[in-house]
């Protein structure tokens, strides 16, 4: 994505934009609280539509993205928070994801043809599949509201997986997770970026230095540095972005929304 | 963007056994691909639902026969109520739509019934009863691709609005549709085969009502066939992830507008099939059978059965037929004259739908189903507990 500039109305959400998320890497995004990240992500798939500037992906231009399309383009992303299917069952939620490998349409499904059944038990493969690698098939059955949320949470990085994206968009995903269990996170993202692309919203600062290879960092809507955790580490202005407050007063004439 | 989800449950593991799905909760049953239970009848979803419907069949065919006349047109009046009710459990069960239209769609399917057997030689009933499916089912697309824009309070008002209008049009066009009065439904004759069939089965003698009633029978499961095929499948999956999560629905890559207008065309077809049994047994087609106590009847239908369950939509859909005689008869036992008596059964019905609100908010089916899967869990805990 190159030069994206959102307004709200008046307000600037992001101005002049770019990341490029490399194949095969894990990308993190970070910054302050409303720095854009979300808004940022959400123009990568879609929801909100950016006044300015391109989104690129596998050498085309995505003009008038919709969500509904993502899939297709083999990107996934999991939503803040939990975000599952309340009245389906885990299983059943992971099979959502696995939309757009169905091949049995609404004519087979009304007259329950065979080749309705047979579809279904390639979706549920699938499904289980995820499920697996993610260690919840257990919950395979329950309905989302009666497990632990940590167990929640994996569902829906289930139901972002079975998808088989070649870029997956993560929005938080270590919220609420102990500290063992983000560590097993940041193992399992590691893992993943054999297979696929990851862009990563985080505010857990050791989660994100450790399985990121680049990191972008925004505040106020501005991009204020670009780089390896090392690098981005080491940069005057990301401490200040942070600790901004406390480093200047004056710092903050620019009209930066809390 | 995502909706707030349960802050309650936390990373400490606690279980929520409330479920905020409750109103819908008779609408969960997994899609057959995604079973994990065990269960008798065979997996292939076909032959289950072959099988179901043949032990229906063979209880509607008891039910008919060891009733009387009277019974059995209470019961072609339960037919069709059954056929509209099945139709708008899905639309408000699974896809979360709510129609006050459904009675006017019901309007669409018995007049095309009406005028089609109007002609001099009318075509044979199977395809009267099509052209009425077909024709409700456009209408309703029309609405749908309008209401799937909609949520909640506006797409009852939208739908309000074709309730109170569309049976209007039965007075504007007077000299085709009979204004007021309505149009007389000559109902065809029961075939050869039928009384051969009645006699064969109970010798009782084959009536005209007795053949209505089978119409209704035949048609009903029929349409509950389908429904369950549908609502098991992926389409009914597809529905409820709908229903429960837009974003999170879109992001898998479903065309939510496209699967809210099949649910909405889906539900109408049924009220164009069951307007069209309704306008034979009942031989009339008037506008003040389809008012928009009609609309709200079924959907009180479908609240007290249990949203979502076709099982549900025939429980309400009886209580719908039988509870206003059986507590006109009660009254006038208790000694009270006939307008009082007949005046007890609205009152009875509201106080029926309060308690079964306070008490199953999730309706008969729902409220059954919540405490099958609550037990379960409990089972499921205190199993991992031992081990």
């Amino acid at each position: 994505m190159t030069g994206i500039s959102v307004s709200f109305g008046g307000v600037t959400a992001l101005s002049d934009v770019s990341l490029t998320v490399e194949p095969g890497q894990v990308h993190g995004l970070i910054g302050p609280n409303g720095a854009g990240k979300t808004t940022l992500f959400n123009v990568a798939c879609g929801l909100v539509r950016p006044t300015q500037g391109r989104i690129v992906w596998r050498g085309e231009e995505l003009r008038r993205l919709k969500p509904k399309q993502l899939t297709r383009l083999g990107i996934s992303r999991t939503l803040q928070g939990v975000g599952l299917f309340r009245g389906l069952t885990v299983l059943e939620n992971v099979m959502v994801g696995a939309h757009r490998h169905a091949k049995a349409g609404f004519f087979s499904a009304l007259f329950a043809v065979p080749t309705a059944d047979r579809d279904e038990a390639r979706l549920r493969a699938r499904a289980l599949a995820a499920l697996d690698e993610l260690d919840a098939t257990a919950y395979a059955g329950r309905y989302p509201d009666s497990l632990p949320y940590p167990v929640q949470k994996r569902v829906a990085l289930a139901r972002a997986l079975v998808v088989e994206p070649e870029l997956l968009l993560l929005d938080e995903p270590a919220s609420g997770l102990s500290e063992d269990e983000m560590h097993d996170l940041g193992d399992l993202i590691r893992a993943l970026s054999g297979r696929m692309s990851v862009l990563l919203v985080e505010h857990h600062m050791d989660l994100v230095m450790r399985v990121c290879d680049r990191i972008t960092v925004l505040d106020s809507g501005e991009q204020i540095a670009a780089g390896t955790p090392a690098e981005v580490q080491a940069d005057p202005a990301v401490t200040e972005a942070y600790l901004g407050d406390e480093v200047e007063v004056g710092a903050g004439a620019d009209g930066r929304e809390g | 963007m995502s909706q707030p989800q349960d802050t309650t449950a936390t990373s400490s593991g606690e279980m929520s056994s409330e479920s905020p799905t409750e109103s819908t909760a008779a609408a969960n049953a997994p899609s057959a691909g995604a079973s994990t239970g065990r269960s008798l009848l065979p997996s292939n979803t076909l032959l289950r639902h072959l099988l179901v419907l043949l032990l229906c069949a063979v209880v509607a065919v008891v039910l008919l026969e060891s009733t009387d006349q009277f019974t059995n047109s209470q019961l072609a009046q339960l037919s069709y109520y059954a056929i509209a009710a099945g139709g708008l459990t899905v639309l408000t069960g699974l896809n979360g739509q709510i129609s006050l239209g459904h009675g006017a769609l019901m309007a669409v399917g018995a007049y095309t019934t009406a005028l089609f057997l109007e002609a001099e030689e009318p075509l044979p009933l199977p395809v009267v009863l099509l052209v009425a499916v077909l024709l409700t089912t456009l209408v309703g697309a029309l609405v749908g691709v309008a209401a799937a824009r909609l949520h909640g309070p506006y797409l009852a008002g939208a739908t309000l609005a074709l309730a109170v209008g569309l049976p209007g049009l039965a007075l504007y066009f007077r000299e085709w549709l009979g204004g007021e009065q309505g149009l007389r439904v000559r109902a065809p004759r029961a075939p050869e085969a039928f009384d051969g069939f009645i006699g064969f089965v109970s010798g009782n003698p084959a009536s005209n009502t007795k053949w209505l009633a089978y119409l209704g029978a035949i048609c009903l499961l029929i349409t509950f066939f389908l429904l369950a095929n549908l609502a098991r499948s992926r389409v009914g999956r597809t529905w409820r992830a709908v229903r429960d999560q837009e974003v999170a629905a879109e992001l898998a890559g479903i065309d939510l507008g496209a699967w809210r207008v099949l649910a909405f065309v889906v539900s109408a077809a049924c009220a164009g099939l069951g307007g069209a049994v309704l306008a034979l047994v009942v031989r009339l087609a008037a506008p003040s059978g389809f008012t928009l106590v009609l609309s709200l009847a079924l959907l009180t239908a479908i609240v007290i059965g249990g949203l979502g369950s076709l099982f549900g939509a025939l429980l309400g859909s009886a209580l719908l037929v039988f509870l206003p005689p059986f507590v006109t008869d009660l009254g006038a036992d208790l000694g009270l004259n006939n307008t009082e008596a007949a005046q007890l059964a609205p009152f009875v019905y509201g106080v029926v739908l309060v308690v079964v609100m306070i008490f199953a908010p999730a309706g008969v089916v729902g409220s059954v189903r919540l405490r099958w899967r609550t037990w379960r869990a409990r089972r499921a805990a205190s199993a991992a507990g031992r081990a």
